[in-house]
C-alpha cells in the first residue's frame, strides 16, 4: 500500500487525471455495445503511429530547448524522401527503407540549418518554432505544385502537375510495417511491426542519450555553465540535438504514413505538432525533462483517449466530440506546462 | 545643534545570524562621515536599514531606533527614507538607459503642466514641462562640476558620468538633508574620482551631511569629518578622521585572530625556481569582476591563495584560465604555452575549476550524486565507459563504484549514491564538487570560495581535505576566497588583487595592516611614503 501511495505521489497531476479519465472510459465502454478487443486493436495501432514522432521531443527537450515545435520541419523532410521513393516506383519494404534513408539524409541537412537557426533566437526556440513551422509548411505548398514529380499516382489527373492532397500508398509501401508479423488473438489485432519498430527506435535513442554525445546533450539542458565547464560544446550539442529530433520527425511521418495507408502533404503536416507535444507531456515530461518513459506512457494514454473516446462518447452524446477533446487536451496539456515551466525553474 | 541623523543600537540578524551588533552611528548637519569594513562587516545591512529595504522587513525587521532631525521615525519603505530627506546612491547604477539625463534625473518627480484632458481625467495625464525639467537638471549638474549635455541619452555615457548623474539626481531633491555614497568612486578614474570628492565637499559646505562608503581608504581620510570602522557587524572605532592613519584604519578593518593549525609537512617545499604556472598579464572580461593585468607564478605544489574585495577580480582569474570568460594574456603551463577561453583545453591539462557558483555552475542540482562527480569526467577524458554494439556508452556499475568510493573517503552525508544533490547540505554539497574535482585528476586546482555558505564544522573538513590532496597527492591548488582568515590558515603564500592587478603577495602571518593596505591598493603608496 505504502509503495502505491509513493507511486502515486512520483505521479504528474495531469497524467493522473488523463488515466482516470481513461479507465472511465473503459468502464463506460463495458455498459455499451463497443467492442473492447477492437477498440485496443485500434489503440495499439495508433501507438506505434505517433510514437515515433512523439519520440522527436526528446532531443530538444533535453538539450534544454523545449518541446520541439518546428516538428512539421522534419516531417516535410521524411515526406520529401517517400515522395522520392514512391517517384522512382519503389514498393514493399525496399520502397520503406528507401524513404527512410532519404528522410534522414535530407533531415540531417534541414536539420542543420534549423539549429542553427534557433541557436541565434535562444529563449525563444519554441515560438520561433513554432513560427518556422508555419513557414515551412507555406512554403512547401507552393513547392508540392512545382516540383517535377511526374508518377500518375501522385500529380492531379487533370493537367498532370502538381502533387495531390492525399496520396494512396497502397501499392508502394502501405502497412509494411503494420503486417510484419501480425498476428490475432480473437478479435484482438497486433501490429507486430509497427510496435516493434517503435520499440527500437526508442532504444536506439536510449542508447544515444547513454553515450558521450548524449550526456553533452543532456549536460547542456541541465545546466549549460556546468556543461560548458565540463569542456562540453553547447552549441555543437544543441545542434546535434535539433539534427536528432528533425531526423526522428521525419522517420516518424514516414512511419505514421505507411500505417495510416496515406501520405498527407499541404497543411496536415501543421496537425502533427501539438498531439505530439501534447502526448509526452502526458507522459510526465516538462518542458525541460523529459525520458523514453514519458514518451511511451504519454503516447499510450493520448492515442488510446482518443480511439475510446470517439465510439464510446459517440454513444453516450450525439455527434463526434472526438476532435474536440483532441483540442482540449492537447492545447490544454501545452498550456499547463508552460505555466509550469518558470516555477520548476527555481 | 540638532544631529542630521542618528541610528542608535541598531542590531539585526538574519536567520539567526548576527550581522549587526548594537551599532550606534550619528552625523551632524553638513558632516561627511566615513564608513570602511571589509565585504560581510555589515556596512550595506545598515544602510539597507537606514533606507527602508523591503528585504529588511522581510526578513523580521532589526532592533535600535532612527532619529531624524531630533524626531523619532520609523522607516519602512525607501519612499518613506526619501520623504525624511534621505538620499542613495547605488552601487550599481539604477538608471535607465534608453532615457534621457534630464529624464532620469527627474524620474518620478517630474514637472508638469495641466492640459485639456488632465483638467477632465485628472493629474497623471498632465503634460511634461521639459525646458523646466532640463533647468533644473543642468543647475544639479553644474552644482557638482559636470559640464554634459543634459538631454543626451545616458546609454553610452562613460560610467564616470553616470555615477554623477546618480548623484545629480539625489542633489535634485530638494529636501536632501542626508546623502548615502556608496562606494561611489569604484567606478571612478582617478581624476573624475577628485571631482566627485571636490562634489562632497560641496555638498556638505550646502549643510547637507554625506555618509560615505568607500575601500579606497586615501580618498575616506582625504574628505570625512569623522571615520566609523565597522568590523563583522560591530563598531571597531568611531572618531574624527585627524585621529587615524591609513596603516590603523587597514588594521582595525582586517583585524582578527587567526588560528594557525599546524599543518602537515611535505616532502619537497615549493619553490620559486620549480614554477607550475606562469601568468602574465591576465585580462578577464567577467563581469562585475574583471582583471585587468594580473601576473603570478604558481609554483608546483603549493597551496597559493587569492584574497582581495568583492568586485576586484580575485574571481575572475580562476573564471578565466578555466576558460569560462573571455580571457588573454600570456600564460604558459609547465614552460610551454596555455591556450586559453577553451574549457576542453583546460580540463585535457589537469586544470580543473570549481566555480564560486556552487549552485548555479559547479552543480547538476536535480541529477544523482554519483552522476555529479562522474559527468565530467565522462564528458572530458571518456572515462567510466564501455562499449555497447556501435556506441559507446556510460557504464552505470563504474560509475557507481567510484561514487561509493568517495562518499567514503570524503565522508559524504547522504542516503544513497542516486540522491538529488538538492537534496544535500551545502557542506555535502561543497564535498561532492571536490568529489568531481578529484576525479578528474588535477595538476592545479582551482577553487573559489569554497566554504561559502557552508557551516562552520564542514568549512573545516573541507579545508582539511583541499590541505590532504595537496599534500597527499600532490596537487596544486590555487584558492579564491574572500575570507582572509581561510587563506591564512592552510595556503603558503596569498596574492592580493587590487582592481583587477596584483597587489602583493603576502605571507599568511603578514600582519593586519599589510592585508587591509594591500586590499585597498595602498600597500606600495604606503610603504613609499614612510
Amino acid at each position: 500500500m505504502n509503495k502505491l501511495f509513493d507511486l502515486l505521489k512520483r505521479v504528474d497531476i495531469p497524467t493522473l487525471i488523463i488515466f482516470v479519465f481513461l479507465i472511465s472510459l473503459f468502464i463506460l465502454a463495458a455498459f455499451t455495445k463497443v467492442s473492447i478487443p477492437s477498440l485496443l486493436s485500434d489503440s495499439l495501432k495508433r501507438i506505434g503511429m505517433n510514437g515515433v514522432l512523439v519520440l522527436a521531443m526528446v532531443p530538444t527537450i533535453r538539450s534544454g530547448i523545449g518541446p520541439n515545435f518546428g516538428l512539421p520541419i522534419g516531417i516535410i523532410g521524411g515526406l520529401i524522401g517517400a515522395l522520392v521513393s514512391m517517384q522512382l516506383g519503389l514498393v514493399g519494404y525496399f520502397g520503406f527503407w528507401v524513404s527512410v534513408l532519404l528522410a534522414i539524409v535530407l533531415c540531417t541537412a534541414i536539420g542543420i540549418l534549423y539549429g542553427w537557426l534557433l541557436e541565434r533566437v535562444r529563449g525563444q526556440e519554441m515560438m520561433v518554432g513554432t513560427y518556422m513551422g508555419y513557414s515551412i509548411v507555406a512554403f512547401m505548398s507552393i513547392m508540392w505544385l512545382l516540383l517535377p514529380f511526374s508518377n500518375p499516382d501522385m500529380v492531379w489527373a487533370i493537367g498532370g502537375r502538381g502533387l495531390r492532397y492525399t496520396l494512396t500508398l497502397q501499392d508502394y509501401f502501405g502497412y509494411v510495417l503494420n503486417n510484419f508479423l501480425k498476428f490475432k488473438v480473437g478479435r484482438l489485432e497486433v501490429p507486430t511491426g509497427l510496435l516493434l519498430f517503435f520499440v527500437g527506435a526508442c532504444l536506439v535513442v536510449y542508447i544515444f542519450f547513454k553515450t558521450r554525445m548524449g550526456l553533452a546533450i543532456d549536460l547542456t539542458g541541465q545546466n549549460e555553465r556546468y556543461a560548458i565547464s565540463s569542456g562540453v560544446n553547447t552549441k555543437r550539442a544543441r545542434l546535434i540535438a535539433v539534427v536528432l529530433s528533425t531526423i526522428i520527425g521525419g522517420v516518424g511521418i514516414i512511419v505514421y504514413a505507411q500505417s495510416y495507408g496515406f501520405l498527407q502533404l499541404y497543411q496536415a503536416p501543421l496537425f502533427m505538432t501539438f498531439p505530439a507535444v501534447a502526448s509526452i507531456l502526458i507522459g510526465g515530461a516538462s518542458i525541460r525533462r523529459a525520458s523514453i518513459t514519458n514518451v511511451v506512457v504519454g503516447t499510450i494514454a493520448f492515442q488510446t483517449l482518443l480511439t475510446i473516446a470517439l465510439p464510446v462518447l459517440s454513444q453516450v452524446t450525439r455527434g463526434d466530440i472526438t476532435e474536440v477533446m483532441r483540442l482540449i487536451v492537447s492545447n490544454g496539456m501545452i498550456l499547463y506546462a508552460l505555466t509550469r515551466a518558470p516555477k520548476e525553474a527555481n | 545643534m540638532e544631529k542630521a541623523l542618528e541610528m542608535r543600537n541598531i542590531s539585526k540578524s538574519f536567520y539567526g545570524n548576527q550581522v549587526l551588533k548594537n551599532v550606534s552611528i550619528d552625523l551632524m548637519p553638513g558632516e561627511v562621515h566615513g564608513l570602511v569594513g571589509e565585504n560581510g562587516a555589515g556596512k550595506s545591512t545598515l544602510m539597507n536599514i537606514l533606507f527602508g529595504m523591503p528585504v529588511i522587513h522581510s526578513t523580521g525587521g532589526f532592533e535600535g531606533e532612527i532619529f531624524v532631525g531630533g524626531q523619532k521615525v520609523e522607516i519602512d519603505s525607501p519612499r518613506k527614507a526619501m520623504e525624511l530627506g534621505i538620499g542613495m546612491v547605488h552601487q550599481e547604477f539604477m538608471l535607465l538607459p534608453g532615457f534621457t539625463i534630464t529624464e532620469n534625473i527627474k524620474l518620478n518627480r517630474e514637472i508638469t503642466k495641466s492640459n485639456f484632458v488632465s483638467k477632465l481625467l485628472g493629474k497623471s495625464l498632465e503634460t511634461l514641462d521639459f525646458s523646466k525639467m532640463r533647468r533644473d537638471a543642468k543647475e544639479a549638474l553644474a552644482s557638482i562640476g559636470m559640464t554634459v549635455d543634459e538631454y543626451l541619452p545616458v546609454a553610452g555615457l562613460p560610467v564616470g558620468h553616470k555615477q554623477f548623474i546618480e548623484i545629480a539626481r539625489e542633489i535634485d531633491k530638494k529636501n536632501l538633508k542626508l546623502l548615502v555614497l556608496d562606494e561611489p568612486t569604484a567606478v571612478l578614474s582617478e581624476t573624475e574620482a577628485e571631482k566627485l570628492l571636490d562634489a562632497i565637499r560641496f555638498l556638505s559646505s550646502k549643510g547637507i551631511s554625506v555618509l560615505f562608503i568607500s575601500h579606497r581608504l586615501i580618498e575616506v581620510l582625504k574628505v570625512s569629518n569623522r571615520i566609523t570602522i565597522l568590523r563583522d557587524g560591530a563598531i571597531v572605532d568611531q572618531g574624527p578622521a585627524s585621529s587615524f592613519t591609513i596603516s590603523e584604519i587597514a588594521e582595525k578593518m582586517v583585524g582578527r585572530k587567526i588560528d594557525m593549525v599546524g599543518l602537515p609537512p611535505r616532502k619537497t617545499e615549493p619553490s620559486d625556481k620549480d614554477i607550475i604556472m606562469s601568468i602574465r598579464g591576465l585580462k578577464v572580461a567577467m563581469p562585475g569582476e574583471s582583471v585587468k593585468d594580473f601576473s603570478i607564478d604558481i609554483r608546483r605544489g603549493e597551496i597559493l591563495g587569492i584574497g582581495g574585495l568583492a568586485g576586484h577580480g580575485k574571481l575572475g582569474i580562476a573564471n578565466g584560465i578555466a576558460g569560462i570568460f573571455p580571457a588573454s594574456g600570456e600564460i604558459t603551463l609547465d614552460g610551454k604555452p596555455y591556450r586559453l577561453n577553451n574549457p576542453a583545453y583546460a580540463l585535457n591539462n589537469g586544470i580543473v575549476y570549481l566555480s564560486e557558483d556552487r549552485r548555479g555552475v559547479g552543480l547538476l542540482l536535480n541529477e544523482s550524486i554519483e552522476m555529479n562527480i562522474a559527468a565530467t569526467a565522462i564528458e572530458a577524458f571518456d572515462q567510466f565507459t564501455k562499449r555497447f554494439f556501435l556506441f559507446k556508452i556510460y557504464d552505470t556499475k563504474s560509475i557507481r563504484n567510484h561514487a561509493l568510493e568517495m562518499i567514503k573517503e570524503l565522508d559524504i552525508r547522504c542516503k544513497s549514491p542516486t540522491q538529488p544533490v538538492r537534496r544535500l547540505s551545502g557542506g555535502n554539497q561543497q564535498k561532492v564538487c571536490l568529489a568531481r574535482a578529484f576525479t578528474l585528476k588535477p595538476r592545479i586546482l582551482f577553487v573559489s570560495e569554497p566554504t561559502r555558505g557552508i557551516d562552520v564544522g564542514a568549512k573545516k573538513l573541507v579545508l582539511d581535505h583541499l590541505v590532504k590532496m595537496n599534500r597527499d597527492h600532490s596537487i596544486t591548488i590555487v584558492m579564491t576566497s574572500s575570507e582572509l582568515a581561510e587563506l591564512r590558515t592552510i595556503c603558503d603564500r596569498i596574492a592580493i588583487v587590487a582592481e583587477g592587478r596584483l597587489a602583493a603577495i603576502l605571507p599568511p602571518n603578514a600582519t593586519d595592516a599589510e592585508f587591509g593596505l594591500a586590499m585597498a591598493g595602498e600597500l606600495q603608496e604606503v610603504k613609499a611614503s614612510e
